[in-house]
């Protein structure tokens, strides 16, 4: 008896881990990425490209951790203005990845300034599943 | 009776609101104004402040020429802003680039961006607020130490790193802190 509980606690945690933070400005940016060629998304691939060192155009090595930093749960700070980035992390700010609009203008900022180049709608995917689980 | 009330209620409130107003309408206007604003017209479009604030101090516009925010904040410019992508869609970059033509130095009857207007009159547009003739002037006689040197501030551009009143659009000398500095004064 104690077993099952124990297992449907297990299941419950992972349940809420991969789907508790989905909003719906995810549900329509995975849509999105879907339509433009991206067949599913995997969060374990966007934890590697997150943390994955690229040569950016002004030579510098950077990943997205060099600005929000190695613990997505706290605030991370802009590598050349110092300025505070709130967390990353839904379940440390809500506000986190429920507006469409921004997640796609950040995507594009950055992706160019970590890596020199925009990123793929199979990239972009896959770092929301990796963020939605944090 | 009640149309006498009205009219002196009008009277007032004409006569206590028309000085503002007078104040950014014209030159004499705002030169017989005692209401004649100081400094530099605070930040008061909700756009700009979450946009420009983002990734740094959002700048009041009145801190450069127009010149110079048409060359910043087009969609070429923004691509490669200072080395960064600050990139915006269509809608909201109209909007800011509107708000800073409308405010910018030489639009505005702020005294200090008056000055501004006047520093950057005759030369090319600058693209850095730190190469303003009249800021760096002001700047000038401050060490090297307390700027640069100073893991606090680090660099001019840090406006509020300093400048404690910046929200209000201020910077004179009575509101400044320097980090590390604490006996500072001019």
């Amino acid at each position: 008896m104690k077993k099952t509980y124990t297992l449907m606690a297990v299941i419950g945690a992972l349940f809420m881990a991969s789907n508790a933070w989905a909003t719906p400005a995810t549900d329509g940016l995975f849509a999105r990425y879907k339509s433009q060629g991206a067949p599913g998304f995997d969060a374990e691939r966007g934890k590697k490209n997150w943390t994955k060192r690229v040569k950016s155009e002004g030579g510098e090595m950077m990943s997205c951790t060099t600005c929000h930093g190695d613990d997505l749960t706290k605030p991370g700070k802009h590598n050349k203005t110092s300025k505070v980035i709130q967390p990353m992390a839904p379940s440390a700010n809500p506000e986190r990845l429920t507006d469409a609009k921004k997640v796609e203008k950040w995507f594009k900022r950055n992706c160019n300034d970590a890596w020199g180049r925009e990123c793929t709608a199979q990239e972009k995917g896959d770092f929301l599943k990796f963020l939605l689980a944090k | 009776m009640q149309n006498r009330f009205k009219a002196a209620m009008l009277a007032a409130g004409l006569l206590t609101s028309s000085g503002a107003v007078l104040a950014e309408e014209t030159f004499t206007g705002w030169w017989i104004s005692p209401w004649r604003h100081k400094e530099v017209k605070p930040v008061d479009n909700k756009t700009w402040k979450e946009e420009c604030g983002s990734c740094h101090m959002a700048y009041p516009p009145g801190l450069l020429p127009s010149k110079s925010w048409e060359k910043l904040l087009n969609e070429k410019a923004l691509g490669d802003h200072f080395g960064d992508d600050a990139s915006l869609d269509e809608e909201t970059l109209k909007e800011i680039r509107d708000y800073a033509l409308a405010n910018a130095a030489d639009k505005s009857w702020y005294k200090r961006s008056r000055k501004i207007a006047m520093a950057t009159e005759q030369v090319e547009a600058p693209l850095r607020i730190t190469e303003v003739r009249y800021i760096k002037r002001k700047h000038h006689e401050i060490p090297e130490k307390m700027i640069k040197g100073n893991k606090d501030v680090k660099s001019l551009s840090f406006c509020n790193a300093c400048h404690t009143k910046v929200e209000e659009g201020t910077f004179d000398n009575d509101t400044v802190r320097i980090p590390n500095y604490p006996d500072w004064k001019d």
